[in-house]
């Protein structure tokens, strides 16, 4: 059965919220929402899965705020965080690139919880399906959060790595850099070394990305999808079809 | 008991609102007010200073395209599934926004501020973050709490933010002038923080009473924080209200294909802003 790119992350990201018993999903990002809800699916222990525009799977009502200050009372286990641009420490911009800011030659959203979450939630997984030389740059433009450093600023919080279309990095918040851990199935070393401009370290044996198996794709591609539809609902008519 | 809170158009709400006001408003599709965003746009308001709560859309890219906004104050902005801001993007580029970028915790927290009417609040988080670099008015203390061994303990503390006003759409108001709000409580916050007081829209108003039970009263913006409403059906339209209407997809595209340029959004204000006030008349 052949996997495509969504549901190895899907499953990757699972993965690696095997041990996380609330979990919660920011703006724009369907492919997290539907790792989270497999995690979820899957744990013996009761988990709590906030899916931001999702009525249904949300822990919270006391309005926007209530996020927030879960994470700082330590009640969000995992978050996830992008950017337009990421580099080898970590450091993430969400802002814009090139010119001078505010007048920068591209303009993304904005922040978000970024300056926030970033600092307090413990397992931050940053997530970025564009794997290119242009996302992953030696130095961000601007830093709309900053990775972990030995400042002497509050932060029991941090990223744990980097998931992209091409690999998973974990993330040393020591040694500040990234390992390439995996590589998923069709790409290379060699690939993931080309598209990215920022300097990372490679585990002594790099496996394949683990891929799902049957029962975990059916779980996906079902209920895991019609799930997800509820707060994603162009994203499962394109990529599950046979669930919208 | 006196009506003299409930005004007979969205249009008299929008007068309420002066020239260089500090203007809250809320999240796109979870019930804003896009009737009265409409209505200011025709009244020409100007030099507003918006503070989305905390993050923005397709209400901000209108006020901001129609030249009704000097300086934003946000998180972010966005249409999320539904493309890309343009006229945003087309005023930061020419230089004509005063761009106050946050992340959303800040807006929070310093709303709170607000409705304490307190000076200041402390945030964990952003320090680092070249977001604090371009907002001289955040500044970082010491920690003056922190135990000896903990110090020192650099924190960064936000000015208050108290609005003029807030604008708010939801679906009913009650006989008294409660606003049903369900658990949106950001439109709580917001109005409670605001000088004046919420500006509301609402689909109906109902012959009831929200703070006659514990069920309702729960889910209720007292009115003493709203200083007037307005009935405007299908008032967020074409954004959605929960549990009343969706948000309408195909209008939204629409409006994101012709605020591409400045000449296709003044065709889109002819025909969606401006003739809708005629067609009223």
């Amino acid at each position: 059965m052949s996997v495509s790119r969504q549901e190895l992350l899907i499953h990757t990201i699972a993965g690696l919220l095997k041990d996380c018993r609330s979990i919660a999903v920011g703006a724009s990002s369907p492919i997290p929402g539907a790792g989270a809800l497999l995690a979820k699916h899957r744990a013996t222990r009761r988990t709590f899965v906030t899916i931001l525009g999702s009525r249904k799977h949300n822990a919270m009502n006391s309005g926007g705020v209530e996020l927030f200050d879960m994470a700082a009372q330590g009640r969000v286990d995992a978050f996830f965080l992008g950017g337009g641009q990421i580099d080898g420490e970590a450091n993430i911009n969400l802002v814009g690139a090139g010119g001078t800011y505010p007048q920068t030659n591209v303009r993304w959203p904005g922040s978000f919880g970024s300056g926030y979450l970033y600092y307090l939630v413990p397992h931050v997984i940053l997530f970025r399906e564009e794997h290119t030389r242009r996302v992953m740059v030696p130095k961000v433009d601007f830093i709309s959060s900053p990775g972990p450093r030995a400042d002497g600023v509050y932060r029991p919080g941090g990223p744990v790595g980097l998931l992209t279309n091409l690999c998973w990095f974990s993330f040393d918040r020591e040694r500040r850099r990234f390992t390439l851990e995996t590589v998923h199935p069709g790409h290379s070393v060699e690939e993931v070394r080309d598209n990215t401009a920022f300097e990372f370290d490679i585990a002594a044996t790099v496996g394949p990305t683990a891929e799902p198996d049957a029962q975990t794709l059916a779980l996906i591609r079902g209920p895991i999808a019609r799930q997800i539809g509820e707060a994603y609902p162009r994203f499962v008519q394109q990529v599950f079809p046979d669930a919208a | 008991m006196s009506q003299d809170w409930l005004l007979g158009s969205a249009e008299e709400l929008a007068a309420r609102i002066p020239d260089g006001a500090k203007v809250a408003i809320g999240v796109d599709n979870t019930g804003v007010a896009m009737e009265t965003t409409r209505a200011m746009i025709r009244r020409g308001v100007r030099d507003l200073h918006l503070v989305c709560v905390p993050m923005a859309g397709l209400q901000a890219d209108l006020l901001i395209g129609a030249g009704c906004i000097s300086t934003l104050e946000t998180s972010a902005v966005t249409f999320g599934e539904y493309g890309v801001p343009h006229r945003f993007h087309d005023a930061l580029k020419r230089g004509a926004l005063k761009m106050m970028d946050a992340t959303c915790p800040a807006i929070y927290a310093a709303m709170e501020a607000g409705r304490k009417e307190i000076p200041f609040i402390p945030l964990r988080g952003l320090l680092g973050s070249d977001l604090v670099v371009h907002r001289p008015d955040w500044k970082t203390i010491d920690n003056p709490f922190a135990p000896e061994a903990d110090r020192p303990d650099p924190i960064l503390l936000l000015p208050a933010i108290r609005p003029d006003v807030a604008l708010i759409h939801a679906p009913y108001a009650d006989r008294n002038g409660n606003i049903f709000i369900g658990r949106r409580r950001d439109f709580a916050l917001m109005a409670q923080a605001s000088r004046q007081g919420a500006l509301v829209t609402v689909e109906e108003v109902r012959d009831i009473d929200l703070m006659a039970s514990e069920e309702t009263a729960a889910g209720a913006l007292p009115a003493i924080y709203v200083e007037a409403t307005a009935v405007a059906p299908r008032g967020a339209w074409p954004l959605g209200l929960p549990d009343v209407y969706d948000i309408d997809e195909a209008h939204f595209r629409r409006y994101g294909e012709l605020a591409r340029t400045a000449d296709g959004f003044a065709r889109y204000l002819d025909e969606f802003v401006h003739r809708r006030k005629q067609a009223a008349e």
